[in-house]
């Protein structure tokens, strides 16, 4: 009995660990959200940091889903600016599409659930051959995949007329509309003219869902099992997880979290083409994962954050701010990863903890209490 | 919890260090005007030509007493190419007072802003955006021919001039700036009697070019047209001189720079003819002041063409600033209304030819000119 006991108050405290670690990130949105609506509201904020808030947004989820795949199942993907291109393409060509026959919220929403659902198709589409394999050939065939994406959507041309969608991958000349007809997808142009439906507001919202589904999964059975087949591949499949079944769980969410990033980017701007979404985002996307630690949701948001706004930030150095933002990159590396850098931080968490001992205990009776 | 407000304390403190700097009034008699372009990056060789010429123009109005009596400021910014960034530079120069704006250079980031400026109905003059959507609004206008005006112009110009017949196309899927021409190319070269015998994409960042040169080699093409810009289109040279296929080459106003790639062997861009509004040893007087003022500022640096736009579009903003009477206590919307007219009233003798605007669409009325590098230099084709 007493060894049972033991056991359910340990998993206890992991679960109130795990919650407090979720709520932290709740709270770290909601502050940031709560701090810019009251600088707009008083009209404190600059326009550059007004126009910087939805593209923060966008990193932030985009990072956070590469964080699902890289951090939590494992698997290294250098394709998540496809997905954000095919969630961005497939939603803008619906927003164009249905144009003011919808008012513009439940337009927008809709968009938001179009991008999600292809973009997560394709993930499913990747990851049923691809999540088979051992090794880094995810990282291959999604590298692939975003350049293939890109490549497909710079040739496709497409509009709608009064007979219904017409598509055609030569010209515009091709799509034979009647005159009435109206071009949306205009090859490389891509597609301009996007309403701008994406708002602050409804990025947090995203983040907040976002976070909701990616910490619920972690701490489900089903995220166990995933980081399960992280651990030890061998180890999990003796135990009779399917371990492509669950990869391939955590790469389709991702996926479609991705795509969502991609809906807010293209509600952003009025022009939306496939260069954006190249491999360089692709990378930098997997900056912000590997700046903010592997599998630490937190870590990601910060640095999505710090990483987007920096640069901008260092206008006023011109043309050394380019400089000054690799310099900080190379600092922040050393910082997280260096074994002398770990070292001391050790060293200091050691000085902090021993004083917060006695704290935290007071907290914990608090806790119990409430 | 203590973690948490700690937290939600740094945080409140980091966002008041950012907005600190956001507090800026337009200062009592200067026009503000904005420059936005990339100035790293790909394409950093036209952003930096346009914020060249930009400044050489405002310190000669400055020097001459200014418009309307009032000075005028240059305010710049980098887009590195990229639309979001180049909304961010717009915020930016809107946060430092920005009244007009001269941008943006590149296409694809100048549609972006464009949408940003007519909400806030701010001016906007373009000097070389080319995209036919950079200037839907109002408000936009621009200094360089659009692109189909660029493709339709170059076949013209090759039929008028017996150039060519057997033409092979290479351009650059991926950029909308290659598609837009080549396709009005294309529309258009029937109607000049040009046969299109092979017409080759490519995708950005590609180095190997043989499979379309071979192509164009096969069908035995006399004249390739290579509407993109000149970083690719060095290469394009070199392979083709590489494989012994020698016809003449053309090129739109992307080409525009291929001088000054490094480690690029000059000879092998002789023969090749460029449509350009500007070639910097022009005879006319205005054209070689320029050059000789842009040389003296700029350390040696000979202006390309993205340069002299700039500079046209400045006196551009002048002329239609003077036409309007504007004073530099306006704001950017009342300037903007102004501007919307007097654009339309003003001609311009600028270094690209004689430059007049309609205010309905925003476009530009000049002469194509092109040229064709001979000993290096830049050679007026007529």
């Amino acid at each position: 009995m007493g060894e049972k006991q033991n056991n359910i108050d340990i998993i206890k405290s992991m679960r109130r660990k795990t919650l407090r670690k979720s709520m932290l990130n709740y709270g770290i949105v909601i502050a940031a959200y709560a701090v810019m609506q009251i600088m707009i509201a008083t009209g404190n904020i600059s326009s550059l940091l007004k126009g910087l808030l939805v593209p923060l947004c966008v990193y932030v989820i985009a990072a956070l889903s590469l964080n699902l795949v890289v951090g939590i199942s494992g698997e290294l993907s250098l394709g998540h600016a496809g997905f954000m291109c095919i969630g961005a393409y497939t939603s803008a060509f619906f927003s164009n599409a249905v144009g003011n026959t919808l008012p513009d919220l439940p337009r927008f929403i809709l968009a938001i659930l179009i991008g999600a659902a292809f973009a997560g198709v394709f993930g499913i589409l990747i990851g049923i051959p691809v999540l088979r394999l051992k090794g880094d050939y995810l990282a291959i065939v999604t590298l692939a995949f975003g350049e293939i994406i890109k490549n497909l959507l710079n040739v496709l041309y497409a509009g709608i007329d009064s007979h219904g969608l017409h598509f055609s991958t030569t010209s515009a000349m091709d799509l034979h509309m009647e005159p009435d007809g109206r071009q949306i997808i205009k090859g490389a142009l891509g597609i301009s003219g996007t309403p701008k439906n994406s708002t602050f507001t409804i990025g947090v919202v995203l983040i907040i869902v976002t976070l909701i589904i990616v910490q619920n999964l972690i701490n489900s059975r089903n995220g166990r099992a995933i980081m399960a087949t992280r651990d030890n591949r061998i180890a999990a499949e003796s135990i009779g997880i399917p371990v492509t079944r669950f990869k391939l769980l955590a790469f389709a969410i991702s996926a479609s979290l991705a795509g969502v990033a991609g809906v807010l980017y293209a509600h952003n701007l009025a022009t939306l083409n496939t260069k954006k979404f190249d491999y360089n985002t692709s990378i930098l996307i997997l900056v912000f994962v590997v700046l903010g630690g592997i599998g630490n949701l937190t870590g990601s948001i910060i640095a999505a954050v710090v990483l987007t706004a920096l640069p901008e930030m260092l206008r006023f150095l011109n043309n050394y701010r380019m400089l000054i933002y690799a310099i900080v990159l190379i600092v922040i590396m050393l910082f997280n990863w260096a074994p002398a850098s770990l070292d001391l931080r050790s060293r200091l968490r050691e000085k902090l903890f021993s004083k917060h001992k006695s704290e935290k205990r007071e907290e914990g009776e608090q806790d119990g209490n409430s | 919890m203590k973690r948490m407000t700690q937290l939600i304390s740094v945080c409140a403190a980091a966002a008041m260090v950012m907005s600190a700097g956001s507090a800026v009034f337009a200062e009592e008699g200067t026009f503000k005007i904005g420059a936005i372009g990339p100035v790293t990056g790909a394409a950093a060789a036209y952003g930096i030509s346009v914020m060249n010429g930009a400044q050489l123009a405002v310190d000669e109005i400055n020097e001459a007493g200014g418009i309307n009596g009032s000075q005028v400021e240059l305010l710049t910014a980098d887009d590195e190419h990229d639309a979001e960034k180049s909304v961010n530079a717009y915020n930016d120069l809107k946060d430092k007072g920005m009244q007009l704006l001269l941008g943006t250079v590149t296409s694809a980031p100048c549609i972006a802003v464009e949408g940003e400026a007519l909400n806030d109905n701010m001016f906007l003059l373009t000097p070389s955006g080319s995209a036919v959507d950079c200037i839907t609004g109002e408000n936009a206008f621009r200094v360089c021919f659009a692109d189909p005006a660029q493709g339709a112009k170059s076949a013209e110009f090759i039929g008028s001039h017996e150039l060519g017949t057997k033409i092979g196309i290479i351009y650059d899927s991926s950029d909308p700036y290659s598609t837009g021409i080549m396709e009005s190319f294309v529309a258009e070269a029937e109607n000049q009697g040009l046969e299109v015998v092979s017409n080759e994409a490519f995708s950005d960042n590609r180095t190997d070019f043989s499979a379309q040169l071979n192509k164009a080699k096969d069908a035995e093409a006399d004249l390739v047209f290579l509407p993109f810009y000149y970083q690719e289109a060095a290469l394009v040279l070199k392979q083709a001189s590489d494989m012994g296929f020698t016809p003449a080459f053309f090129g739109c106003d992307g080409m525009d720079g291929i001088l000054t790639v490094e480690n690029f062997d000059t000879s092998l861009a002789e023969g090749l003819m460029l449509l350009t509004p500007f070639t910097p040893n022009a005879e006319d007087e205005m054209t070689q002041n320029f050059v000789a003022a842009y040389e003296e500022a700029f350390d040696g640096l000979v202006p390309i063409q993205f340069g002299a736009d700039a500079y046209d579009g400045i006196y551009a903003i002048k002329a239609a600033l003077e036409d309007a009477g504007a004073t530099p206590d306006m704001s950017a919307s009342d300037l903007c209304d102004l501007m919307k007219t007097s654009m339309g009233n003003i001609t311009v003798e600028g270094l690209t030819g004689t430059i007049t605007w309609d205010p309905a669409t925003g476009e530009p009325e000049k002469e194509p000119k092109a040229v064709v590098i001979e000993n290096g230099e830049y050679v007026a084709l007529d």
